[in-house]
């Protein structure tokens, strides 16, 4: 039973990928949760500090730092971060897709763009896009650590600093829940202005050693922070996508089977069928 | 029971500790400072160093920043930890070996080599460099 034998290591073989999808999912199942943790932990502190900062620029208001000035666009920087892996179904490409369409938008406004690519699949998305990256990253594993991103996010930030760049966009995958992650485009630099609130009750801190310095060191710490928020949410997306994927690809791998079983049974079924009949005609031929 | 004030202590990537304090002691850029409730606002850079904590009922715990801020309001105390030392050290080290890695792969391509993630390999360690490079000459200048 020729057909028989080839429909049966076909079955072999996808089992043995089924095996291997729902193992992926359980994996990303349970580094998921972590990545949710982690992204929570890391929220009060840029909220913490977008309070001070908000506070610190109505108290010295006769001080803009440049950060919080709005400024004639030239050029804008993006920093995009992406995944390090694939098998995270669109998660990626809807992302560089998104960014596609910015980089055009500023295209024909005559603006030209920068990019910082944290992440290898977005250094490879580079390679294919073109496009000028100034800074790149990868490798950061599951659990992230500030300390690998201030480099990129400092070749960012003193372009901007410079003049090189007048906005900083960042662009990552949004956590909205374990079925939904939508790409987010997020103007870093200038800080949008904020409601400007009236200090309450007209209290002021006392600053050891400067306003100005403490706030210039806030600024780039916020900065960093944010992206810090993103490559971690970003994992989180990355994680909960790379479940969905391994959840349809081990669901599909088992509609499969069930018809190449079925499949297998008719093919059987054929091959008996016609041995009888043929040994029934053989007999009659008798 | 003594006087408390709520303290928060995080950092970008975790929660150090929460909880009501009778006392902080931090080692401000200006100089250890102890704050005990009813402290004047106050906004401070703090070195690297440990944070000591006296608990609600006296017991004491110290926490290791390595540098951040130190921030007082008539109600609250909390502290933005860095997670790094803040220099500008990016392991030069590292930088170079990722890119000696990724040409020496390119040298020995296997049948099943990927070379366009060699490729991006590469291209990060040389983007490496280069920010090094830019953070040299910019220490350099001043």
């Amino acid at each position: 039973m020729a057909v028989g034998k080839e429909i049966k290591e076909q079955i072999t073989s996808v089992k043995s990928t089924q095996k291997i999808t729902s193992a992926m999912e359980k994996v990303a199942v349970s580094k998921m949760r972590r990545a949710q943790l982690r992204m929570q932990q890391s929220r009060p502190y840029a909220d913490k500090i977008r309070d001070v900062i908000g506070h610190l620029a109505n108290a010295t208001s006769e001080y803009r730092h440049r950060y919080l000035q709005d400024r004639d666009v030239k050029r804008v920087g993006y920093i995009v971060v992406s995944s390090d892996r694939g098998l995270c179904g669109g998660l990626n490409n809807n992302m560089f897709k998104r960014l596609a369409q910015q980089a055009g938008e500023w295209k024909e406004k005559g603006v030209e763009v920068d990019y910082c690519a944290i992440g290898s699949k977005a250094s490879l998305f580079f390679n294919s896009f073109g496009g000028n990256v100034v800074a790149s990253q990868s490798h950061l594993g599951d659990a992230p650590e500030l300390a690998s991103l201030i480099g990129s996010v400092k070749v960012m930030l003193e372009a901007y600093d410079e003049g090189r760049i007048d906005r900083l966009y960042i662009i990552y995958n949004r956590f909205v829940n374990t079925m939904t992650q939508s790409p987010e485009a997020v103007q870093l630099l200038p800080l949008k202005a904020q409601k400007d609130e009236e200090l309450k009750g007209h209290w002021d801190y006392i600053y050891e050693p400067d306003a100005k310095e403490i706030l210039e060191g806030l600024l780039v710490r916020y900065v960093e922070s944010q992206v810090y928020q993103g490559v971690v949410e970003n994992n989180a997306c990355e994680q909960a996508a790379r479940m969905l994927a391994m959840k349809n690809a081990t669901d599909n791998a088992g509609n499969m089977i069930t018809e190449l079983n079925l499949l297998y049974n008719k093919a059987r079924q054929a091959a008996i069928t016609q041995e009888i009949s043929e040994i029934v005609s053989g007999a009659a031929a008798v | 029971m003594a006087m408390t004030v709520h303290c928060d202590i995080v950092s970008a990537e975790e929660n150090l500790f929460s909880g009501l304090v009778e006392r902080v002691i931090a080692a401000g850029a200006l100089g250890d400072l102890g704050v005990e409730p009813g402290h004047a606002a106050l906004l401070t850079p703090l070195k690297p160093g440990p944070v000591r904590i006296v608990k609600q009922g006296g017991e004491e715990e110290i926490v290791y920043v390595s540098g951040g801020y130190l921030e007082v309001q008539p109600n609250s105390v909390s502290i933005l930890a860095d997670t790094a030392v803040r220099a500008n050290d990016i392991d030069e080290a590292a930088a170079l070996e990722a890119k000696k890695h990724a040409e020496q792969a390119m040298e020995n391509q296997g049948a099943d080599f990927d070379y366009s993630r060699a490729m991006s390999q590469l291209a990060e360690a040389a983007a490496q460099l280069r920010t090094i490079q830019q953070i040299r000459e910019k220490l350099g200048k001043h």
